[in-house]
């Protein structure tokens, strides 16, 4: 494929993480529409009040931590440190997996408390919940799928130094993710 | 979604800028089917908006000739249309289906994935300086996933409880409820996927089309010399980046309540004589989340056209466009205003008066970047030293609509006016005139005038000439009379209106409409014959048919994978120095230095020299 290398620079920033800035602001405006919604809908009443789950917090936790250990991939590829791209990586993929085992297991636990998604006894407060965690979720596995290629890449020696443009935007995806999280578990605090 | 794609591009990065004029041989999936190429994709992205055109149009003459001929039978349609006509009476549902598929297609296919498809792929690399899209792979992704949606949308016209039914505005509590009409069953379902996979596909679009704008301008190519079709374009993907995934929440949320039995947007519904067990939703709110898209979306159709239309007008008027800056300006003004107006279209919500006031106020403060663009458009025809190629009768046609259409936009605008005139004809004439037609005016021109650097050849003008007349007269027969008959209450949407006293009168006038309306669809076939002729069989172009300054005129007039065979050209001016006084044409493309146009230089000019 014919490509613009030449003259990439009247930018001055690669144009592939350009790009993911973009896709980034995308989502982001998906979950401003489901969060505003989220508030119009409540200012108007008949609005279910419940705790939220305990597990939020330690899901709060499991994301954070694995921004630190993505992070940690990364320098350790500038410092070709390729062993410790490798740990540092699964690390990561395995906090991903307990974030969403955790979020489902929070599911759960909403389920026990008769806040259901759907169905007779449901109520928007629920659903809104259920629909900001389960496309945070869906976006969560899309960055684990990101993490698999990039994983896949590392143990062909294809992540090091002078390769970093792909770790580069696998980091700033999974430091959006958990942000993201960090965003909406404050919103609901706030909100709910 | 969008991490894959990119993991998987960026190995194609990697190899790729050793090989820019490395020609592997293609074979024929890569070079039509599956193309990278910018150029190609562009070409299936028109293809497509053309057929969709037709099924849209087609659409509409049906239903216009139940609504001009109310009483008549129409047997005849009978093996087309098969069960949607009984004993000669188009079923009323289907009708309801088929103004809201002419709505979707239209819009959304045609106007939104025709025309941005077309033009932002195929002109973006070519008038910049760049070889391809910054990722010819995610432009690839973004036309099929689109095909995949056109397939989805296309087979729920052919189901048996029929397409969707809801308007192309897919309010519920009606969308929401399979058990309302048959529009809301598995058509509605078929709707929603297929519309998910189309924001997607125009998200990817998007993406592809600000990266490579902001990121590979040839050397020279700052923003301020950027030919007026690249800010329009930008500015439209920029909108949809935005307003998309709005629409996707919104969509997702309706999926939710259709089949998954929660409550977004029902509460309290008896239908049957039954009453549901949906309570706490307001359908007000999917208003809000419909038209925070759906008001920029109207502006993600139009903009295109204002930087197509800029272009041609400067370029056979040989004059520079009159106010280039402001131009600029304003498109930025529309594209922000276009954020804070969407409530314009939900004036007769019950919405507390002074909020609707606000909206107000935004609404009509977008006339003035319109105007500002409208009075640009005539200065620069002001004297001009005018070339009435096809090309540019659509373009002074569009800037014609645009303005009959506007003016009434100003009308809509208020309140107070809008809660007599919503949903009468007099909105569908408004939006007919100053969208679908403009816009459509917009897409003939910028199809006239780039036809020579798609295919090489030149289509014919006299049959541009008689397309335009045509199209032309019959756009204002249909559209002008609905003012008439909106502005006395004609409601749109109605599938009968005969049971209104009322509205009897208004028989003859509704016959007319439809008589223009199959007039001007008839001559879009001589516009498909033009097209396909022309293909094959059209003059050869030369290599800058219309003495045109851009660079997408510098390459080979059948340019080949990464556009330029040599070196891309540096770009020193912009792009509308026509009839500069002194100079030894009456054009000088962007890529000339001013070291050799001396004796045309201005002052400040000079010192670039
Ligand atoms: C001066 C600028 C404009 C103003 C003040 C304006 C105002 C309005 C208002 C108030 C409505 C709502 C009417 C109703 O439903 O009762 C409306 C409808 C509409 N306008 Fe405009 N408009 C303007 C320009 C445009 C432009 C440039 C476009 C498209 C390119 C456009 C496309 C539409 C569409 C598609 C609808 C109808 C949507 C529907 O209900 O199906 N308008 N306009
Ligand atoms: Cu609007």
């Amino acid at each position: 494929m014919v490509t613009n290398i030449e003259n990439q620079n009247s930018a001055g920033v690669h144009p592939l993480k350009f790009a993911l800035w973009l896709i980034i602001i995308s989502i982001l405006m998906m979950f401003g529409a489901f969060t505003s919604a989220y508030i119009v809908r409540r200012e108007e009443g008949n609005w279910l009040e419940f705790d939220l789950p305990q597990m939020f917090i330690i899901n709060t936790a499991v994301i954070i931590l694995s921004s630190i250990t993505m992070q940690w991939a990364y320098f350790a590829a500038k410092k070709n440190n390729l062993s410790m791209v490798k740990i540092m990586l699964v690390l990561t993929m395995v906090l991903g997996i307990v974030f969403l085992y955790g979020q489902l297991s929070a599911w759960g636990d909403l389920v026990q408390n008769n806040v259901y998604f759907g169905g007779v006894d449901s109520n928007p407060a629920g659903s809104f919940l259920y629909v900001l965690t389960g496309v945070h979720g869906f976006h969560l596995i899309t960055g684990l799928i990101f993490l698999a290629i990039l994983l896949i890449a590392s143990f062909k020696y294809k992540v090091h130094s002078k390769k970093m443009v792909r770790i580069q935007l696998c980091t700033t995806y999974w430091h959006f993710l958990g942000g993201l999280w960090l965003y909406l578990y404050f919103f609901l605090l706030v909100n709910h | 979604m969008s991490s894959t794609d990119i993991a998987i591009n960026q190995t194609d990065m990697h190899h790729g800028h050793e090989e820019h004029d490395h020609h592997h041989d293609l074979n024929f999936f890569e070079k039509y089917i599956f193309s990278l190429d910018h150029k190609v994709i562009a070409k299936q992205y028109l293809f497509m908006g053309i057929i969709w055109a037709f099924i849209g149009g087609f659409l509409s003459v049906l239903f216009r000739l139940q609504l001009g001929w109310p009483e008549a039978t129409f047997t005849f349609l009978e093996p087309i249309l098969g069960g949607w006509v009984q004993n000669g009476k188009i079923d009323p549902e289907f009708y309801l289906a088929m103004v809201t598929m002419h709505g979707t297609i239209m819009v959304f296919f045609v106007l939104t994935a025709g025309l941005s498809g077309t033009f932002s792929n195929f002109l973006i690399p070519l008038q910049i300086g760049a070889r391809d899209m910054a990722s010819g792979f995610m432009n690839m992704l973004s036309f099929w996933i689109f095909f995949l949606a056109s397939i989805i949308m296309f087979t729920s016209l052919f189901i048996e409880t029929g397409p969707a039914g809801g308007g192309w505005t897919i309010y519920p509590p009606l969308s929401a409820l399979p058990q309302a009409i048959q529009g809301s069953g598995t058509g509605m379902t078929l709707w929603l996927i297929s519309m998910a996979l189309f924001i997607i596909s125009q998200l990817l679009g998007g993406v592809n089309y600000i990266t490579t704008v902001i990121n590979l301008r040839t050397k020279g190519m700052s923003m301020t010399k950027l030919p007026l079709t690249i800010w329009a374009f930008t500015l439209t993907a920029i909108l949809g980046l935005l307003s998309f995934p709005v629409l996707l929440s919104a969509a997702l949320l309706l999926i939710f309540d259709r089949s998954f039995g929660t409550s977004f947007f029902l509460s309290d519904i008896y239908i049957a004589g039954q009453a549901l067990s949906n309570t706490g939703g307001s359908p007000i709110l999917f208003q809000h989340l419909f038209w925070f898209l759906g008001h920029p979306e109207v502006y993600i159709v139009i903009l295109p056209t204002f930087g197509i239309v800029s272009e041609v007008i400067a370029t056979n008027s040989r004059k520079p466009i009159f106010g280039y800056r402001a131009m600029i300006g304003s498109m930025l003004g529309i594209a922000v205003l276009s954020f804070v107006v969407w409530a314009h279209h939900m004036f007769v919500t019950g919405m507390n008066p002074f909020l609707g006031s606000v909206f107000m106020f935004l609404t009509l403060i977008i006339a003035v970047p319109s105007a500002v663009k409208v009075f640009n458009w005539l200065a620069t025809l002001w004297r001009g030293n005018i070339r009435f190629t096809s090309a540019m009768m659509f373009a002074i046609g569009f800037v014609s609509l645009f303005i009959s259409g506007g003016l009434t936009g100003i009308i809509l605008g208020n309140s107070a006016l809008d809660i007599q005139l919503h949903d009468t004809y007099f909105v569908v004439a408004h939006f007919h005139l100053v969208m679908g037609a403009a816009a459509f005016f917009g897409m003939f021109c910028g199809i006239y005038h780039w036809f020579p650097k798609m295919f090489g050849r030149m289509m014919d003008e006299k049959l541009g000439f008689v397309h335009f007349w045509l199209t032309f007269i019959a756009v204002y027969l249909v559209f002008m009379p609905m003012h008439y008959v909106g502005i006395a209450g004609f409601p749109r949407r109605y599938y009968n209106w005969t049971g209104f006293e009322t509205f009897n009168m208004f028989t003859d006038l509704n016959t007319f409409i439809s008589i223009s309306a199959i007039i001007g669809f008839t001559a879009q076939f001589i516009f498909l014959f033009n097209f396909i002729y022309s293909m094959f069989k059209g003059r050869r172009a030369t290599l800058n048919p219309w003495h045109s300054n851009t660079l997408e005129w510098t390459t080979p007039v059948n340019p080949g994978h990464g556009n330029w065979p040599g070196e891309i050209p540096a770009v020193y001016r912009w792009p509308y120095d026509y009839s500069k006084p002194g100079a030894a044409e009456d054009f000088i493309p962007q890529n000339v230095p001013f070291s050799e146009t001396q004796s045309s230089n201005l002052p400040q000019e000079r010192v670039l020299e």
